[in-house]
C-alpha cells in the first residue's frame, strides 16, 4: 500500500503533491495510463488478439532467442515466446489482483465499519485487532496464509487479500471517523434527520468515495505483492505464466538472456504505475469543487 | 505597559522626523499571471510614514493590503511583477535603500534589520516546534548584532520590553503554552528583535479576544511613541481610529481616500469609504440598514409576544478536559427567548456561548436543569421524540461550509430538511426552494453550484435558506458573520434584520463582537467563565452596566469617533 | 513538573500496554495458523517429509502437549514464547531464537545501510526539491512513482545485471565485505528513498507555505536556513504515519533482495522455513517480527514526542 494510505487519510492531499490547488497534479496526460490500463483490460479477456503464439508451445530449435522479428519478446529456455507468454500472464496477474483486492476491500469495509460505529465494548476489540494485525509486514502475513494453505493461483489471491484486510480497516476507520466528526453530521442532527439516513446517506458515501480511489492503486500494489510471492517461488507455480514467475524463470538466465527477466519486469512497472496514476487522477478530479 | 524605550529614541532622534520619511512609496504596482494573463492586485498606491506616525491601511479582502504589505519586504512570491514609481526606507545608517529591483541577498539586509513583520495568530505565525527564545533570537544572530554569549541576555529585555512578565521563564516555553495575548506579544518582540525602524503589522489583533486586543494595540502606540513608524493593516475601521494617526482606504488596489484618522472617521470623502462606516453594526446603527439598498431607512419594530419560546432553566455543563480535570462550560445559565425578539448572547472566547447554543439545540445534553421549547419538555425528551419537533429550531454558524455534505450542490443543501417532510412531492420542493433562495437574495442560477465555489457571504446565505427552510420559530446563531468582510457582513446582518420582521423570527444570536450584538439584539446577556454576569435590555446593559467586567469588557472595544 | 511526569509515565505504560496485547495477537495468530494446518500434528512440526519412529513421536507428543485439549496447548504455547522458546527447527536442528538471532545479523546489516542511505537521498532531495522549478519537481516525481511501482526485486535485478554481470564492478553474489554489500543495499534503499522523499517533501512543502515560514523570511533568514532549521522539523512530523509502511517495505525488501542476491539473512530461512514447511520456525519468525515492529513504534513515538512539544501533554 506504499504512501497511498496517507492520500486517503487527508483526501485533499491529492497525488504526489500537497494541497491540489496549490501544485496542480501534473500527469504526464490521463491519455496514456488509460490507454494502457484499456489495453490490459483487453489482454485479460481476450488474449488471442494479442497473439497468436501459444503461451507454453516449446521450440527446441528456438532457445533463448533475442527479441526480434518472429518472436517480440524473445524466446525462453524451452523455447516458449516470452512475448505471449507476457500477454496470457497478464490475465493471471490482473485476476489475482483484482481479487485480492476486493477480498481486502470488502473485509476492511466490515472490519472497519464495525469498529467505528459498534458498541463500546466490541468496538475497542476492534480496534486492537487491526492494530495488532497491522503490527505485521503484508508480506509476512501473506507467507502465513501460503504456510497454512499451500502454493497456487487461488491461494495467491487469499494470501494478498487477507493480508491487506488490515491497512484497509484502519483507514476505512479513521475515515468513518473523520466524517463522524465533521461539522456536517451534527448539522445533520440538528435539522433532524434520523441516524439511519445519517449513516447511509451521508457517512458512507463520504467514505467509500476515497475508499474505492485507493482500491484501484491497490490493484497495482496487489499485482506487485503476487508477483512477489510468485518471484520467491511461493505463488504461482510453474509452467503458469504468472508475471512473477516469468521473473524468477529468468533470473537464472540474467547473464546470457537478461530479457527474460527484464521485459515481463518493465510491463509490470508500467502497469502498476498506470493503474496507480489513473487512481490518483481520478482523486483530483473527483476532488474539485470540494474546499473553497 | 513599559516606559518608552530610551535607546530607540535615541535611534529615532538620529532621524529629522519630517524632512526626510521613514517609508516612502509612489505609485506601487503589483500584479500576477493568472488563467486570464495578468491581474493587478495593486493598481498605483502611494504614501509616506514617518517615524513615530502609524499609518492604518484600511480595506476588505481583495483590496490589496496585504498584497502591499508583502510588496515591502519582498515577499509576494516568486511570481508577482512588483514594480513603482519610488520605493524606499530610511535605513540605520542614515542612507536610503531603494526597496525595488533587491537582490535576494539585500533583501535579507533589509528584513528584519530596517522593516519589521508582525502576521495575525502568534499560535501559527510563530514556529510551534521551537522555543518562543529561540524565535525572539533568530533575527539577532541572522544580522549578527551580538556576540553569541549575549543574545540570551537582551531575548529576555526583549520580552520584558514587550510587557511579558517572567520573561526567563517565558523564553523556555513554545508558542503554545503562552496565552493569546502573551503569544501575540512574543511575536511583536521577535519582529523588533534586530531594531528595525518601521513595523509593519498585518491584522496583527484579529485573532484576539476585545480586552486583549486593547493591550497589544496599545503596545503599537507605546511603539510609536519611542520612534518607530508602523503600518497597520487592519479590515476594522475601529481598530484603526483607536491608534492611529492617519488613514488611507484602500479598494480594488487603490487608495480611494487617505487622510488624518479623524477626518477620514468623521468627515468621509468618497463614497467607499462612507459605505464602509456606514456598514459598521453598533448602538448607534439600530433600526437602521447597514447596507443601504433603498428600503426604508428605519426597520419596523417588531412587537414582540410574551409568552417564551425558548426556557432555558439553571443549565450546567461541564466537560473533561485531557488531563482529567472538569471544564465547568456552563454553571447554572438561565435564559428566555420570546417569539421575534433577538437574545443577544456576548461573552469573550473561553466564556460558554458556543455550549449554551449546542444545549439550546439539544446537540448537547446538560448535566442539570432543563431546556423547555414552547412550554413543553426539549432536553429532557429522548431523541426519537425530539427528532419530528427539531423544525422548530434550526441554526447557522460562523463557517457554514463546514456543517453541508461536501457532496452536495447548493439546491440539494437547501432541500436537505424539506425531504424531511415526507409530505412534500419533487416539485413541491423544487418550488419552495426557488422561493428560499430568492428569499435570502441570491441567483437561481446558484442552484447547481457547489459551496466550494461560492463566496462566504453566498455560503452564509444558502446556510440561512436551509435554515429557513423547515419554517422554524427560533433560529440559534453562532457568530454567523465573524468571517465575513466588513460590507457582506452589513448585508447578512440586513437580511436576518428583515427576514425577522417578516417572518417574526426569534433569535438567539451568539457574538463576540459588541457592535454587531448591540446592533441587532432586544436583550442581551453577558457571559464570562460559564455564567451570565449581566443581563436586560441593549440600553441598559450598554450604557449602565452594573459589574467592573463588564464595564471592562465595554471599555476596551474599539469605537469610531461619534459612536 | 510534576504533572508532566506523570504524563510520561502514563504514556509509557499505555506504550508497554500496546506492545503485550500486540505480541500476544501475534503469538495467538501462529497459534491458530498453526491448528489450521491440515494434517498430522506431529508430521507438521517435523516439517512433513521427515518419518519419525515411535520414539520421538512420543517425545514430541510429550514435548508439545500436543495430546493435551486445546486451551492447555494454547497456554503452554503462550508460556515459552513468553520465555523466548519457540521449539526447535526441524530444518536446523537448532532452537529456533538461535537460527533467527544468527540470520538476523547479516540482514540487520543491508537493513540499517538501507535506511540510512534512503535517509540521506530523500532529506537530500526534499531540500533540494521542495517548493522549486515545476520541470525538476516534475522529473523527480515521476522518476518516484517509477521506483515505487517497480517490483523491488526487479530494481535488484537490474543493478545485478548492469553491474555485475556486464560491468563486473561487483560480485554476484556472497555475503563477505563491503563490496557484497553495495548493489543490494541500493536496491533496497531506492525504493524507501523514493516514499521518504515523497512524504519529506510534501511535508517540508506544506510547512514553508505556513504563516510561520513568512515570519521567519521577513525577519531575514535565508531560505536554506528556514528549511533546515525549520522546515526539516515539521517535514519529519510528516513521516510518522509513515513508519508502520516504512518497517514493513523494509522487512519485505530485505527478505526480496536477498533472494535476488543470494545473501543470507532472515529472507532465506524465512523462504526456507516455509518451502520446508518448518512450522517452528515459521512462528518463531512471526513472533520476532512482531516484536521488533512494536518496539521500533515505540521508539519512534519517543522520538517524536521530542520533535513536537505540542504532544507532551502539559498543564498550560
Amino acid at each position: 500500500m506504499s504512501g497511498d494510505e496517507r492520500t486517503l487519510a487527508s483526501p485533499s492531499r491529492a497525488g504526489l503533491s500537497g494541497n491540489g490547488q496549490r501544485h496542480p497534479w501534473r500527469a504526464p496526460g490521463l491519455l496514456f495510463p488509460l490507454a494502457f490500463v484499456l489495453l490490459l483490460a483487453v489482454a485479460m479477456c481476450a488474449p488471442e488478439w494479442f497473439t497468436v503464439l501459444a503461451p507454453d508451445t516449446v521450440d527446441t530449435d528456438a532457445i533463448l532467442l533475442p527479441p526480434g522479428a518472429g518472436h517480440w519478446f524473445g524466446t525462453d529456455e524451452l523455447g516458449r515466446d516470452l512475448f505471449s507468454r507476457v500477454i496470457y500472464g497478464t490475465s493471471q496477474s490482473l485476476t489475482i489482483g483484482i481479487g485480492a483486492t476486493t477480498i481486502a476491500c470488502l473485509g476492511g469495509i466490515s472490519l472497519g465499519t464495525a469498529a467505528s460505529l459498534a458498541p463500546s465494548l466490541l468496538r475497542q476489540l476492534l480496534v486492537r485487532l487491526i492494530d495488532i494485525l497491522l503490527a505485521f509486514p503484508e508480506l509476512l502475513l501473506a507467507l502465513l496464509v501460503i504456510a497454512v494453505l499451500g502454493r497456487g493461483p487461488v491461494n495467491t489471491l487469499l494470501a494478498v487479500g487477507l493480508s491487506n484486510i488490515a491497512g484497509y480497516a484502519r483507514l476505512v476507520r479513521s475515515q468513518v471517523l473523520q466524517v463522524k466528526l465533521s461539522g456536517y453530521v451534527e448539522h445533520a442532527v440538528a435539522l433532524g434527520e434520523h441516524p439511519w439516513t445519517i449513516v447511509i446517506g451521508h457517512i458512507v458515501p463520504n467514505t467509500i468515495r476515497p475508499l474505492m480511489i485507493l482500491a484501484t492503486i491497490g490493484v497495482g500494489t496487489s499485482v506487485l505483492a503476487a508477483s512477489a510471492l510468485s518471484f520467491l517461488g511461493l505463488g504461482v507455480v510453474p509452467p503458469a505464466p504468472e508475471w512473477g514467475a516469468l521473473l524468477a524463470d529468468g533470473r537464472n538466465f540474467l547473464e546470457i538472456a537478461p530479457w527474460l527477466s527484464l521485459l515481463p519486469a518493465t510491463v509490470v512497472a508500467v502497469s502498476v504505475i498506470s493503474i496507480t496514476l489513473l487512481g490518483r487522477r481520478l482523486q483530483v478530479l473527483l476532488a474539485k469543487g470540494d474546499t473553497p | 505597559m513599559t516606559v518608552a524605550d530610551p535607546e530607540s529614541r535615541r535611534e529615532a532622534d538620529l532621524l529629522p522626523s519630517q524632512a526626510v520619511p521613514l517609508l516612502r512609496v509612489e505609485g506601487l504596482r503589483v500584479a500576477f499571471p493568472s488563467a486570464q494573463g495578468r491581474t493587478e492586485a495593486v493598481r498605483g498606491v502611494s504614501f509616506t510614514i514617518a517615524a513615530g506616525e502609524i499609518l492604518a491601511l484600511v480595506g476588505e479582502s481583495g483590496s490589496g493590503k496585504s498584497v502591499t504589505a508583502r510588496a515591502l519586504v519582498g515577499l509576494v512570491g516568486p511570481r508577482a511583477q512588483v514594480d513603482a514609481g519610488a520605493m524606499t526606507i530610511a535605513a540605520h545608517d542614515g542612507r536610503v535603500v531603494d526597496l525595488l529591483h533587491l537582490t535576494s541577498s539585500a533583501w535579507r539586509m533589509v528584513r528584519g534589520r530596517e522593516i519589521g513583520f508582525v502576521l495575525q495568530d502568534a499560535l501559527v505565525s510563530l514556529d510551534p516546534l521551537r522555543t518562543v527564545g529561540r524565535e525572539i533570537a533568530e533575527p539577532i544572530l541572522a544580522h549578527n548584532l551580538l556576540p553569541k554569549s549575549l543574545v540570551a541576555a537582551e531575548v529576555k529585555v526583549l520580552l520584558a520590553r514587550a510587557g511579558i512578565p517572567d520573561p526567563e521563564v517565558r523564553a523556555a516555553q513554545y508558542p503554545h503554552e503562552l496565552s493569546g495575548g502573551l503569544r501575540q506579544r512574543a511575536l511583536i518582540a521577535s519582529a523588533l528583535a534586530a531594531r528595525p525602524r518601521l513595523l509593519i503589522a498585518d491584522e496583527p489583533t484579529t485573532a484576539l479576544d476585545v480586552t486583549v486586543q486593547q493591550q497589544v494595540l496599545s503596545v503599537f502606540a507605546e511603539l510609536a511613541r519611542a520612534g518607530h513608524g508602523v503600518l497597520l493593516i487592519t479590515h476594522d475601521l475601529a481598530v484603526a481610529a483607536q491608534v492611529t494617526d492617519r488613514i488611507a482606504v484602500m479598494q480594488d488596489g487603490r487608495i480611494v481616500e487617505a487622510g488624518p484618522a479623524r477626518q477620514v472617521l468623521t468627515m468621509p470623502g468618497h463614497a467607499y469609504t462612507r459605505r464602509l462606516l456606514a456598514a459598521v453594526p453598533s448602538a448607534a446603527t439600530r433600526g437602521h440598514w447597514l447596507a443601504a439598498t433603498g428600503n426604508p431607512p428605519v426597520r419596523e419594530t417588531v412587537a414582540i409576544d410574551q409568552r417564551p419560546l425558548l426556557e432555558v432553566d439553571d443549565i450546567s455543563v461541564s466537560f473533561r478536559r485531557p488531563d482529567g480535570s472538569p471544564l465547568n462550560a456552563l454553571a447554572g445559565v438561565s435564559l428566555v427567548v420570546r417569539p421575534g425578539e433577538t437574545l443577544g448572547i456576548a461573552g469573550e472566547s473561553g466564556s460558554g456561548k458556543t455550549t449554551l447554543g449546542k444545549v439550546a439545540l439539544a446537540l448537547q445534553p446538560p448535566d442539570r436543569g432543563e431546556v423547555r421549547l414552547e412550554g413543553g419538555p426539549w432536553s429532557k425528551l429522548a431523541e426519537s421524540a425530539r427528532r419530528p419537533l427539531r423544525w422548530r429550531i434550526q441554526t447557522i454558524v460562523q463557517d457554514p461550509f463546514s456543517s453541508f455534505d461536501p457532496r452536495y450542490t447548493v439546491e440539494r443543501i437547501i432541500e436537505q430538511p424539506l425531504r424531511l417532510r415526507g409530505d412534500l412531492d419533487g416539485g413541491a420542493r423544487r418550488r419552495r426552494v426557488a422561493e428560499l433562495i430568492d428569499l435570502v437574495s441570491l441567483s437561481p442560477e446558484l442552484l447547481a453550484r457547489r459551496p466550494g465555489t461560492l463566496s462566504g457571504g453566498q455560503r452564509q446565505r444558502v446556510s440561512i435558506a436551509q435554515a429557513l427552510a423547515s419554517e422554524p420559530k427560533l433560529l440559534v446563531c453562532d457568530e454567523p458573520v465573524s468571517s465575513l468582510d466588513v460590507t457582506t457582513q452589513a448585508q447578512v446582518l440586513d437580511l436576518l434584520v428583515m427576514l425577522q420582521g417578516r417572518l417574526r423570527l426569534a433569535m438567539l444570536f451568539i457574538s463576540h463582537d459588541l457592535g454587531v450584538i448591540q446592533h441587532v439584539s432586544h436583550r442581551i446577556a453577558v457571559m464570562e467563565d460559564g455564567r451570565i454576569v449581566e443581563a436586560g435590555t441593549v440600553d441598559e446593559v450598554f450604557n449602565n452596566p452594573q459589574r467592573p467586567s463588564t464595564r471592562r469588557l465595554l471599555g476596551a472595544v474599539p469605537r469610531l469617533p461619534g459612536r | 513538573m510534576h504533572g508532566s511526569v506523570r504524563n510520561l509515565v502514563r504514556w509509557g505504560l499505555r506504550h508497554l500496554g500496546v506492545i503485550l496485547a500486540v505480541l500476544w495477537g501475534a503469538a495467538t495468530i501462529a497459534f491458530v495458523a498453526l491448528k489450521l494446518i491440515p494434517g498430522d500434528p506431529v508430521s507438521i512440526l517435523t516439517g512433513g517429509e521427515n518419518i519419525v519412529d515411535e520414539a520421538e513421536r512420543a517425545v514430541l507428543i510429550q514435548q508439545y502437549g500436543l495430546d493435551q485439549p486445546l486451551a492447555v496447548q494454547y497456554a503452554h504455547y503462550l508460556g515459552n514464547a513468553l520465555i523466548g522458546n519457540f521449539g526447535r527447527s526441524y530444518q536446523y536442528r537448532q532452537p529456533v531464537i538461535d537460527v533467527i538471532l544468527e540470520a538476523a545479523v547479516p540482514t540487520l546489516q543491508l537493513a540499517s545501510s538501507a535506511i540510512l542511505l534512503a535517509l540521506c537521498v530523500a532529506v537530500a532531495n526534499a531540500l533540494a526539491t521542495a517548493g522549486r522549478r515545476r520541470v525538476l519537481r516534475t522529473v523527480l516525481s515521476g522518476f518516484e512513482l517509477a521506483l515505487l511501482s517497480s517490483p523491488v526485486y526487479w530494481i535488484g535485478i537490474v543493478l545485478l545485471a548492469l553491474f555485475s554481470f556486464q560491468l563486473h564492478w561487483f560480485p554476484v553474489t556472497g555475503n563477505d565485505g563491503v563490496a557484497a554489500l553495495v548493489l543490494p543495499v541500493i536496491a533496497l534503499s531506492l525504493p524507501l528513498a523514493a516514499l521518504l522523499g515523497q512524504v519529506l517533501r510534501d511535508g517540508l512543502e506544506e510547512a514553508l507555505s505556513q504563516p510561520f515560514a513568512l515570519t521567519v523570511r521577513a525577519r531575514g533568514v535565508s531560505e536554506t536556513a528556514l528549511r533546515i532549521r525549520h522546515g526539516l522539523r515539521h517535514a519529519a512530523l510528516a513521516v510518522s504515519t509513515l513508519t508502520g509502511t516504512l518497517l514493513a517495505g523494509i522487512l519485505s525488501g530485505s527478505i526480496l533482495t536477498e533472494t535476488v542476491f543470494g545473501r543470507s539473512g532472515i529472507g532465506q530461512i524465512t523462504l526456507q522455513a516455509i518451502k520446508t514447511r518448518d512450522m517452528p520456525l515459521v512462528l518463531g519468525l512471526v513472533m520476532m517480527s512482531a516484536l521488533v515492529f512494536a518496539v521500533i513504534n515505540l521508539l519512534v513515538d519517543a522520538v517524536y514526542l521530542v520533535i513536537d512539544p505540542r504532544l507532551r501533554r502539559t498543564t498550560a
